[in-house]
């Protein structure tokens, strides 16, 4: 099924939103990580349009990778797959992650 | 970290977070508390709406310093197709008050104001400072926090879990379960400015009066959820929240329906010319009363998103969230005057007060309802689609006679949705509803 919002909302760009936010990001200890794997479950593979942020794509193989610069730290990815608990999900350090200037 | 031991810590400094230390610190108990955010507020996203009775209740004359918006003259509920809304429209001059009702926020600042209050009552904050777990006695009572700094360990009497909706520290103490996909809502938002004056011309507005939108229907492709547009001095927040679960099976972005609603015809020219300066997301629990978990125990109580407290069809939370950590301070406090222990059983006066308060009724009246939701997607889709072509079909002028339009009316009701299906949603609704 297909219809206008779905049309209007294809191919919108996540990056071109991110670059208005703040953030200090701890380079090299990524507060979320996915756990090595064959084969994405189907919700693990949900995340690459379900993150917000977009931090979540798939490589070559099909495997599902994140990247975490953009994170709003809001808890869905880990929520989506906590039955098949292939994220591993934490806080970033304290003062570490997004700075919202607004909210 | 800090060697002294305090009567009570609080993990967060939100509206919960600060409202529970406030009134503790006011009543003299020696409080301290963690954020982990670099700021109070760095971390918190709301549309955002402030509810002055809940705030008033703390620091009734939050208005001389508080870093408001618009106080709201003008509420909108639309209900929308790809091309149109039905709206519900309610403005008063009477809410041009002496001590106005609703005020639109922008939540990084207000935060950052409350909590200067928290801490002008004597409480110590420490930001950057992420809570790991809750550290207990050998009977199982808490005692204190581990944080993520070094030798990060601080005890206390009692600990307020004020620290959201993911509920980390509680949940990974055994506290509570995991949040689940179909009773939390995924919101995207963006802010986006314009000259004051232009807002006031595009709302009708003068002076601080301000208009918020309520939206729901083919906006959000079928999903449970809804969209909003609040506008403040010189900014505008809109955005879009949905089900997690619904994202997850529906397989769009939460930033291109956000996209979409942004340039439907009905919400494009109010945003015309903007500036886009923040898009930002949060979880919202939306799964009201039967999903509050354990809200105390030996040595720990929970206040706000963390337990769930948010009225999803009225859009309320913040002000449960002020509510709740008022009345768990005020708890302690009684406690605290009568040398009782924070036992489990004691702090089930918590509850008792909490049950007398709007909140817990609130959420008692509404407990079908996000089930009601969830189920009824039609709710989200058809019905706006049959109310705005009901609509057209009755103000278009078109040469036909208006028995035959009030014919066409019905019968696209009784072929959109059956006359029993008809019945037994307003029967279903009813029945969640009272």
């Amino acid at each position: 099924m297909t219809n206008l919002v779905e049309i209007a909302a294809a191919g919108v760009k996540v990056e071109e939103k991110l670059y208005h936010n703040r953030y200090l990001v701890d380079a090299g200890r990524p507060h979320i990580k996915v756990r090595p794997h064959e084969v994405p479950s189907k919700q693990l593979l949900s995340l690459t349009y379900t993150c917000p942020a977009g931090c979540y794509s798939q490589n070559d193989k099909g495997q599902v990778e994140i990247t975490v610069d953009g994170c709003f730290e809001c808890g869905t990815c880990r929520i989506v797959t906590a039955k098949t608990g292939e994220v591993i999900w934490d806080y970033p350090r304290g003062g570490y992650g997004v700075l919202f200037k607004f909210g | 970290m800090i060697e002294e031991r305090f009567d009570a810590i609080v993990i967060g400094a939100g509206p919960s977070g600060n409202a529970a230390a406030y009134t503790m610190a006011k009543n003299g108990l020696k409080v301290l508390q963690l954020e982990r955010g670099e700021y109070p507020g760095s971390k918190n996203v709301q549309g955002a709406i402030l509810y002055a009775n809940a705030l008033e209740k703390l620091i009734p004359d939050f208005r001389e310093d508080a870093p408001l918006e618009r106080h709201i003259i003008e509420q909108r509920l639309w209900t929308m197709d790809d091309t149109s809304y039905v709206g519900m429209h309610y403005r008063s001059e009477d809410f041009n008050e002496e001590r106005p009702n609703r005020y639109t926020i922008i939540r990084a600042q207000f935060d950052k104001w409350f909590s200067r209050k928290v801490r002008e009552a004597g409480v110590l904050l420490l930001c950057e400072t992420t809570v790991k777990e809750l550290l207990r006695d050998s009977h199982g009572k808490v005692m204190g926090v581990k944080t993520d700094r070094d030798g990060g360990m601080v005890f206390a009497d009692i600990v307020v879990m004020a620290e959201g909706v993911n509920g980390l520290v509680g949940q990974r103490s055994g506290l509570r379960s995991e949040l689940k996909p179909e009773s939390v809502a995924l919101a995207v938002k963006e802010m986006h400015f314009l000259p004051r004056e232009t807002i006031e011309s595009r709302f009708n507005l003068k002076g601080n009066e301000g208009t918020v939108i309520e939206a729901m229907g083919t906006i959000t492709a079928g999903m449970t959820g809804t969209g909003f547009l609040y506008t403040n001095q010189e900014s505008i927040s809109v955005g879009i929240g949905c089900l997690v679960s619904d994202f997850a099976e529906r397989g769009m972005t939460p930033y291109g329906l956000l996209e979409a609603f942004k340039n439907h015809p009905s919400i494009k020219p109010m945003l015309a010319n903007s500036e886009c300066k923040e898009y930002a997301a949060h979880l919202i629990p939306e799964g009201g009363y039967k999903s509050i978990p354990e809200l105390f125990g030996d040595g720990w109580i929970v206040v706000g998103d963390a337990g769930q407290f948010v009225n999803a069809v009225h859009r309320e939370g913040s002000n449960l969230a002020m509510t709740t950590g008022r009345i768990a301070g005020e708890t302690i406090v009684w406690l605290k005057r009568r040398r009782d222990e924070f036992s489990k059983a004691n702090l089930m006066e918590y509850k008792r007060r909490l049950e007398a308060t709007f909140v817990m009724k609130d959420l008692k009246k509404y407990k079908k309802i996000p089930e009601f939701l969830h189920n009824n997607k039609q709710v989200f889709g058809l019905y706006p689609k049959l109310f705005n072509a009901a609509a057209q079909t009755w103000f278009r002028v078109d040469g036909a006679d208006k028995r035959t339009k009030e014919k066409e009316i019905l019968q696209s009701f009784r072929k959109g949705r059956s006359l029993p299906g008809l019945i037994g949603d307003a029967f279903k609704l009813a029945r969640a509803w009272r």
